[in-house]
């Protein structure tokens, strides 16, 4: 048995920015690598995948200890927007596209992208309120199936 | 380390990434695409000028810069470099294996 990692299956979970990127970064840097590579957009993750909503997604300012602001001052308006605009600005510079365009090169890198059935339906959510370079709607176990060769992994985000 | 590639005693690094790009020319880069099992064609070698064009000129190699290159989109380019296309391509340019996670 090879211990080669053959394919990549994101499950994300988040609507807050780092937790798309993450899932992004990672499932594009399998593309990069010749690693085949799908990412399971479920709950808060479908909001990367809405199109009016996928230029929007913010850092979380508050419960995030890591974000080194106190918790009151993070729940302050205008905080998260701000700390969200200067993290977008650092990560223009590192040439890291923004959401939408990070899609389509995903999807562009043959990533597939695939919304979670059960979420969907819970948020009424339509097929148009969703990206064009969606690959379809399946069930978790839909999704499980995909994973067909050894070398297969899984992470949840 | 020294590689053999098209006859000639090639400076690589442990990847197999040249390491004196004065060192490449065409048939070096032909014998690198073969060893990827990759045929070149007109469009294989219009990328890989491009990506030395940039290398020469200091600019980081991205999968977005490939985007934006407007000599090819990305489809293609995973095309014509299925396993890794960055990776396999600047392997065949002679230019350093790009450093950026995307």
């Amino acid at each position: 048995m090879s211990t080669k990692v053959k394919k990549m299956l994101f499950i994300l979970s988040k609507g807050t920015i780092e937790n798309a990127y993450a899932a992004f970064v990672m499932a594009n840097g399998a593309r990069m690598e010749g690693i085949e590579s799908e990412i399971f957009f479920t709950f808060f993750g479908l909001e990367a995948i809405q199109k009016k909503k996928l230029e929007h997604l913010h850092v979380a300012t508050v419960g995030n200890p890591a974000m080194n602001i106190p918790t009151m001052l993070g729940g302050l308006p205008g905080v998260e927007a701000l700390a969200t605009k200067m993290m977008k600005k650092e990560m223009e510079k590192l040439d890291m596209p923004p959401v939408g365009e990070f899609l389509e090169i995903l999807s562009d890198s043959g990533c597939k992208l695939w919304g979670c059935k059960l979420a969907i339906d819970m948020f009424h959510l339509k097929e148009e309120d969703l990206i064009d370079e969606l690959d379809g709607i399946l069930t978790i176990g839909d999704f499980y199936n995909r994973a067909d060769q050894e070398g297969t992994h899984l992470l949840f985000i | 380390m020294k590689k053999l590639i098209a006859n000639r005693e090639i400076d690589v690094n442990e990847e197999g990434y040249l390491i004196d790009f004065s060192q490449w020319n065409r048939e070096i880069g032909e014998g690198i695409a073969s060893n990827c099992d990759i045929e070149m064609t007109d469009k294989h070698w219009e990328v890989i000028e491009y990506l030395q064009d940039k290398h020469l000129k200091e600019e980081a190699l991205s999968i977005r810069g490939i985007k934006k290159s407007g000599v090819i989109n990305i489809k293609e380019f995973y095309a014509l470099f299925p396993k890794g296309p960055l990776k396999t391509s600047t392997l065949i340019a002679g230019i350093p294996k790009p450093k950026s996670c995307i």
